[in-house]
């Protein structure tokens, strides 16, 4: 089943106009075009899409709540500022099929009332930028873009924006401070972007991922759609499989999938012997190998206490050390806060100290419960999602592997040799 | 009647209008959330995370400062779960905090300090010692920035942007390597910043604070060779007592003159002497530019804030400024030259100390050209602040001094120079003489209500023998660049506008007590204009000493030794 690589996969594909209109690119536009914003609507509804940037918001429902504002004019972003260490998803979408984002923004500025739309790139996808300006620039050679889109009533434009490489502007309401020409840094929530984004007007913005899911379900139905995978969260996903499997790469593959098989069946296996998965990323809880059976939609992996996130699916085998983990990871997060928020800014750089004092064989057992503390109320505090999650994949190593740290501590001694450099994280 | 919300704030039922903040709403059953980057007057930061609360249904912790109140919405704003984060977060800030409260300049009144008290914080349990180590800005003459007691609130960099609207100051850096910097940190005195010292007052902690001159001042009253002369503005007498634990506003001009003495100040004087001198020349000035269809509308000049401010931002404007100096400015070559000959002794023998509620007045007393009396006119700067601390270092009995006199002839004041130090009372000053001296008939109602109180824009009419005089009062810079954009697209119906840098004038000063809040500004105000009320003389050109002062030196206004010793010019400034 393949329904955002459904191009990518086939041989001899390219990321241009004629390889994209040659497998039938454009149609959904051209059915949108002659439907009415309702009925486009009502469709992404019955398919029950959720956001795949991570947050897993219904997207029918942040269009509608767009659409439905009185606040003129209305802005369509996409976020393809696609950062979270593990995750290259967006990236090959980018690269392979632009058109297919490019339609389906079309479609979105068509639903809610827009007629402009940005494009936040990641700063470092310098070959995604210029795959993506010249398939801008094709579409509105082709009509495809510009004044009166294929003859209708319709106009928008598609403007690429590239970011200057904060992970925080991933964050939707940094990515608009940052898209406004300001410093990346979170806002205040409520209100949200649907009400108030874009130079504070009512803003769609989703993830590059969710956006290409949109010109299927035009084509084929939300019903249709909504049967594919996990009930709670339908469709396919992009799954980035890395760190110590034999096949990493981007599948796609439906939401009911187990961990088990993603790792087993299409990675061709673990290298060595498993020792934990981080199934969202940097920022998200350890599952270890009694979590296999999960199903890699959101909720499932929510209830196994982590979160999908944007499925950056990281295999750790027993070659690695958790504190060294713990301390690689803390480690990224005190590279990308923004700095605004006391726990954030403040907190991670202490955590990133203990986590050091450990690894260099001068914690203490009282650190460990002080980690702990200071990963709940960094949860519970933090301006973003950013550093509510900054100490999450530290936390459940913590609790996961108790005894690692304990070790460092007690023993003063790394048993796999990986922290007795004494090197600072 | 705005829509009213009902909501559950502890075990209280709260009814407040519709967007009124949780954080506000909980004021209403007497909470005071615990906060530090919440600012009465300044936009909602919501980033210490220090006031946050629990409300029902959400899955966080919530900002009080920024959680709009709903209908039924239930919230908790003292519980476990709460009392634990707000002490992280605070014990966060302490861990990157110098240890110096000791010898902190804050010591007394420091946010930080008192909220890590008042949150039961007796141990760090983060690892000790600070692990960046800024260099502090000592460029200006006016303000000095510490950035390694700074906690990034951003009240300093919203008051300079929003109320002042000069951005001298934002955030550069990212992370743990977040600081308040100016332009490629040129530092203060190279950049926009007027020195108003409003980020001083807003500061929590010690990050900000005068560049300070008590032992300059020390050394001077020591010096036997030296006849040490101190100055005091009107804005001073209605604060200084708050230092002393009296209630804001509390007029102590009496105990003010005392403790000045008791310190040993050789003379004690009045700014509101040099008060009335500047309205004596600036009304002049006025009539002077009607009549001869001079640059209007004039601007006034005694706010050395609002000098930069104008020199930075509007530099094409200055010959709306009058010419005359600030008070403070009139009184020291005066002293230098007119007093200095009554008591034979030499100008460079004295040393002119000002009182001032400011800390522009620092930087305009260097200021080059400020040496009329041929060395420098004024000598040393204090700040209502600094002056209180000279007296507990003294230790003085403020609360139970006596009241003194000022000395004479320039102790000498009247109620036109009181009101210089509330926004609208230069104007207010200035009318009282410039009906006289153009109608020639006694100002009867010499009270115009127009331009008192706390409207950011005030603006009144005067009918001066057939000219309906029209004036305008603007405090706080952002209030000034509107009428200073107005007078850039020749649209300013104005004769004659006031403008003050501080908000409330120089009651709310850069150097004044701290907190210094609205109301309290008001309550300065009010204690202001009861000592106008109960002087003798109102009017400036009524007061004797400054009768006696044209008589016997200057002449008349606008003379030429005026000119040399009371006006000055003004300097074109880029923005850094």
């Amino acid at each position: 089943m393949k329904i955002v690589l459904k191009n990518i996969r086939k041989e001899g594909y390219l990321p241009g106009i004629n390889s994209y209109m040659t497998q039938g690119g454009y149609e959904a536009l051209k059915r949108a075009l002659k439907t009415t914003p309702e009925e486009i609507l009502s469709e992404i509804k019955k398919s029950k899409l959720v956001g795949r940037g991570g947050a897993a918001f219904p997207t029918g429902l942040k269009w509608e709540f767009t659409r439905k504002s009185r606040e003129l004019p209305k802005y369509v972003v996409c976020n393809a500022d696609e950062g979270e260490p593990g995750t290259f998803k967006d990236r090959f979408i980018l690269e392979k099929d632009p058109h297919l984002l490019i339609e389906a923004m079309i479609i979105c500025g068509f639903t809610i009332g827009a007629k402009d739309g940005f494009i936040y790139i990641r700063g470092e996808y310098f070959k995604a930028y210029d795959i993506l300006q010249k398939a801008i620039d094709e579409a509105g050679t082709n009509n495809l873009l510009g004044r009166n889109i294929l003859g209708s009533d319709f106009s928008f434009e598609i403007h690429l924006y590239r970011g200057a490489g904060a992970y925080v502007c991933g964050e939707e309401t940094a990515l608009l401070d940052s898209l406004e020409g300001k410093k990346g840094q979170s806002r205040v929530k409520p209100p949200f972007p649907t009400f108030a984004g874009f130079n504070n007007k009512p803003t769609v913005l989703n993830n590059v991922e969710t956006f290409v899911n949109i010109p299927e379900i035009v084509l084929k139905g939300g019903e249709w759609f909504s049967q594919i995978g996990s009930p709670s969260s339908p469709g396919t996903k992009l799954y980035c499989l890395s760190g110590d499997v034999k096949a990493a790469g981007v599948y796609e593959l439906p939401t009911d999938i187990s961990l088990q098989d993603l790792i087993e069946k299409h990675g061709n296996g673990v290298c060595g012997r498993l020792k934990a998965v981080l199934p969202g990323g940097v920022s998200s809880n350890l599952l270890t190998s009694s979590d296999l059976n999960v199903k890699m939609d959101y909720s499932s992996i929510q209830q196994a206490g982590s979160m999908l996130g944007s499925a950056a699916v990281i295999v750790i085998n027993d070659t690695h050390c958790m504190v060294n983990l713990a301390g690689r990871c803390i480690e990224f997060f005190d590279y990308e806060s923004c700095g605004k928020c006391t726990p954030c800014r403040e907190g991670i750089k202490r955590a990133r100290e203990i986590l050091t004092n450990i690894a260099q064989g001068k914690g203490e057992l009282s650190d460990l419960a002080l980690l702990k503390e200071l990963q709940e109320v960094m949860f519970d505090t933090s301006r973003c999602g950013l550093g509510q999650s900054a100490l999450n994949a530290v936390s459940s190593c913590l609790e996961k592997f108790y005894g690692e740290f304990k070790e460092h501590i007690l023993k003063k001694k790394c048993k796999l040799g990986i922290c007795s450099m004494g090197k600072d994280f | 009647m705005a829509e009213m919300i009902n909501l559950t704030i502890d075990s209280y039922q709260v009814q407040v209008p519709k967007e009124t903040t949780v954080f506000e709403a909980a004021k209403k059953v007497n909470i005071n959330i615990p906060h530090l980057c919440y600012h009465e007057a300044l936009s909602i930061y919501g980033a210490c995370r220090v006031c946050v609360v629990e409300v029902e249904g959400r899955p966080r912790l919530e900002p009080s400062c920024a959680t709009a109140v709903e209908e039924g919405m239930k919230v908790k704003t003292n519980t476990t779960r709460i009392r634990r984060a707000r002490r992280m977060i605070v014990e966060l800030l302490l861990a990157n905090h110098p240890e110096d409260c000791l010898t902190c300049e804050r010591n007394q009144i420091c946010e930080l300090r008192k909220l890590a008290y008042d949150l039961g914080i007796r141990e760090l349990r983060f690892e000790k010692g600070r692990k960046y180590h800024y260099e502090p800005d000592l460029s200006s003459p006016a303000i000095i920035r510490d950035p390694n007691k700074c906690i990034l609130c951003s009240r300093c960099i919203r008051v300079c942007l929003e109320i002042q609207s000069v951005g001298a100051i934002d955030f550069v850096n990212r992370g743990g390597k977040t600081q308040v910097l100016t332009f490629f940190n040129k530092g203060l005195n190279n950049v926009e910043c007027t020195n108003c010292g409003q980020c001083i007052l807003a500061c929590p902690t010690g990050a900000l604070r005068e560049k300070t001159a008590v032992d300059e001042v020390w050394k001077a009253i020591s010096n036997p060779k030296k006849f040490v002369i101190v100055q005091t503005a009107p804005a001073v007498r209605s604060a200084i007592g708050e230092e002393f634990g009296l209630p804001a506003g509390s007029l102590v001009t009496g105990k003010m003159a005392a403790a000045l003495r008791r310190l040993s100040f050789d003379r004690i004087f009045d700014t509101q002497f040099g008060a009335d001198l500047t309205i004596m020349e600036e009304a002049h000035e006025l009539v002077e530019r009607i009549k001869n269809k001079g640059v209007l509308p004039m601007i006034t000049s005694c706010s050395p804030g609002w000098i930069k401010y104008i020199e930075h931002f509007f530099p094409d404007y200055l010959e709306h400024l009058s010419t005359c100096k600030s008070p403070q400015q009139m009184f020291g070559p005066i002293a230098k030259t007119y007093y200095a000959q009554k008591i034979s002794v030499k100008p460079e023998d004295m040393y002119v100390v000002s009182i001032m509620p400011c800390t522009a007045k620092k930087f305009e007393a260097q200021l080059p050209e400020m040496n009329a009396s041929g060395c420098q006119d004024v000598d040393a700067v204090l700040t209502t602040r600094e002056a209180a601390r000279m007296i507990k270092e003294a230790g003085i009995d403020f609360v139970n001094l006596p009241d003194e006199d000022f000395d004479k002839p320039l102790g000498i004041s009247t109620g036109a120079g009181v009101i210089f130090g509330a926004t609208g009372g230069v104007m207010e000053a200035a009318l009282r003489t410039a009906y006289e001296v153009v109608t020639g008939k006694t100002l009867e109602e010499i009270k115009f209500e127009q331009v008192r109180g706390m409207e950011g824009l005030k603006e009144a009419e005067v009918n001066l023998n057939g000219l309906n005089l029209k004036v305008a009062v603007a405090h706080g810079l952002s209030n000034a660049r509107i009428l200073l954009e107005q007078v850039q697209k020749k649209e300013s119906p104005y004769h004659f506008i006031e403008v003050m840098a501080c908000p409330g004038g120089c009651l709310g000063g850069g150097g004044q007590p701290m907190p210094a809040t609205l109301e309290i500004r008001k309550k300065r105000a009010a204690s202001l204009y009861c000592e106008d009320e109960g002087k003798a003389i109102r009017k400036s050109h009524e007061n004797p000493a400054v009768i006696a002062l044209y008589k016997e030196f200057l002449g008349n206004p606008l003379s030429k030794k005026s000119h040399h010793l009371l006006h000055t010019t003004y300097t074109k400034r880029s923005r850094y």
